[in-house]
């Protein structure tokens, strides 16, 4: 049954360094309280998984938490570049970020195969491209009904998964809605996982196409109303585009962005 | 508008934010008003008002027949081969419209690190149609892609380009420059192309934008939030 702690706490108690950690919500409900949290708390020689790395992990990395990033998709939607994540790749500060790149499909079909219990997924992917020679996660299988070659990725397990949900109740079950991306296979895959929540309600009121998870399948809930801003909550908060355009120049400039993260999140 | 005429009535479209959502919605509006858009954040026949900001919008699921997850938008939907028609974006473009959206310069040390994959690999090779927007320069159209992020399948591949269209035919190994867009010329299009493009015997020009087409792209843009 998921404990109701203060985020600090939960951080603390669940995010060691060296772990592999999944911050996930794709493009939606974007867990930043807590990546902020991880930030403050100084862990270091993570590895960061997501699909879309998006401004959460572009701070994390330029913080300096993380010595790899497994990813498919890494750019400031709608906007440009995330400038901290390429300064690590293409300048190794602040330190160097060895990269695991996928497809959009082989991510979310990496963390079904975890959430599933499977040592791999298998789809039709990656065809033709060179993203099979740097990556060690993609391979290729023969069906053995068919005979079709298909492509395999391994199973994705994160030490631990942190989401960010609308709604829990009194006993941790948790409750989000709208577009759900991989939250539920994320938390599925992960040893230990923790969810923050705008609000914690007496009763989860049953919403159509929402996504529950049973307190007993996530380990902590923390309070964080508007944890997920500057991306969007839907029923809670739309997204703060003028921040997305912002991050390009605050995030461009070394001094600047470790000025900012100094002030808005340190602070 | 080039991109949105692409687009016929009732097709089932995979897009992305920027010009394939704006070519995608304007569609919709004119010619198209059938025409299914899928985000792949998991928004399945979605109706925006106004053209979303990310895939993340919330405006996608509230308008949309369903909302799906990642995994299934993925799999069930463009892997089992619903969708007709992929929009696509790229750095750089080969003659075989093989895609890069990864990296400038060698993998381990790139120039310029660009935001990888997403989506593309996939709604390449899956999409029975691939529609490809991007501008025309040498450093876009080059002989010899520093990496290979998508490779489109075997249907027909449709390049749209500020100076024209360039297409390879279902079954076809190379893109064929089609049409020219108002005041262009083939050597114009051969300037900005790294290669030696071939042209279609029946070379088009581009029917300029009717006043309807025109009216519909401004009243789309005008209710773009800042």
């Amino acid at each position: 049954m998921a404990e109701i702690v203060p985020l600090a706490e939960a951080i603390a108690g669940l995010v060691g360094d060296g772990d592999l950690v999944a911050l996930e919500g794709f493009t939606h409900l974007i867990p930043f309280a807590a990546g902020h949290e991880i930030i403050r708390q100084g862990r270091r020689h993570l590895t960061l998984a997501r699909l879309t790395p998006d401004v959460i992990y572009d701070q994390m990395i330029g913080m300096g938490c993380a010595d790899a990033l497994v990813f498919s998709w890494g750019g400031n939607p709608g906007v440009g570049s995330l400038h901290r994540l390429r300064d690590a790749v293409e300048h190794g500060w602040p330190h160097p970020l060895a990269l695991e790149e996928h497809s959009h499909a082989g991510m979310a079909n990496r963390y079904v195969a975890g959430a599933s219990g499977l040592p791999m997924a298998v789809l039709r992917g990656y065809q033709g491209t060179d993203l099979g020679a740097v990556t060690s996660s993609v391979a290729t299988v023969t069906c053995p009904f068919t005979g079709e070659e298909l492509t395999a990725v391994a199973a994705l397990n994160p030490d631990v998964t942190v989401i960010h949900a609308q709604q829990a109740d009194r006993r941790g079950n948790v409750m989000l809605w709208g577009i759900s991306g991989v939250q539920k296979e994320a938390v599925l895959a992960a040893r230990r996982s923790l969810v923050t929540v705008e609000e914690v309600v007496d009763e989860l009121e049953p919403r159509p196409g929402s996504v529950v998870l049973p307190g007993w399948v996530v380990t902590a809930v923390a309070v964080a109303p508007g944890g997920a801003h500057p991306s969007y909550a839907a029923g809670y908060s739309t997204r703060d585009n003028a921040f997305y355009r912002a991050w390009d120049a605050i995030s461009r400039d070394r001094d600047a962005f470790v000025a900012w993260m100094g002030s808005h999140v340190l602070g | 508008m080039v991109a949105a005429r692409q687009l016929a009535d009732g097709d089932v479209c995979l897009v992305g934010i920027g010009l394939p959502s704006l070519a995608a919605n304007l569609a919709r509006r004119l010619h198209a008003p059938r025409c299914v858009l899928i985000y792949e954040s998991g928004t399945i026949g979605a109706k925006p008002a106004a053209p979303p900001l990310s895939i993340g919008d919330g405006e996608l699921a509230a308008t949309a027949d369903t909302v799906v997850s990642v995994p299934e938008i993925f799999n069930y939907w463009l892997q089992a081969g619903r969708v007709d028609v992929g929009f696509l974006g790229a750095a750089q473009i080969d003659p075989r419209a093989h895609l890069n959206t990864t990296v400038i310069g060698p993998y381990r040390s790139p120039a310029v690190r660009l935001p990888g994959a997403g989506g593309a690999p996939e709604i390449a090779s899956s999409a029975r149609r691939v529609v490809v927007v991007l501008r025309h320069s040498r450093r876009a159209f080059v002989d010899r892609l520093d990496f290979r992020t998508s490779v489109p399948g075997p249907g027909p591949t449709v390049v749209i380009t500020d100076l024209g269209t360039l297409e390879r035919v279902a079954g076809g190994h190379e893109l064929v420059l089609t049409a020219l867009h108002p005041g262009v010329t083939v050597d114009d299009v051969r300037a900005a192309t790294g290669w030696d493009l071939p042209v279609a015997d029946d070379l088009a020009r581009t029917e300029a934008p009717s006043d309807v087409e025109l009216a519909a792209l401004r009243a789309l843009e005008a209710a773009m939030p800042a």
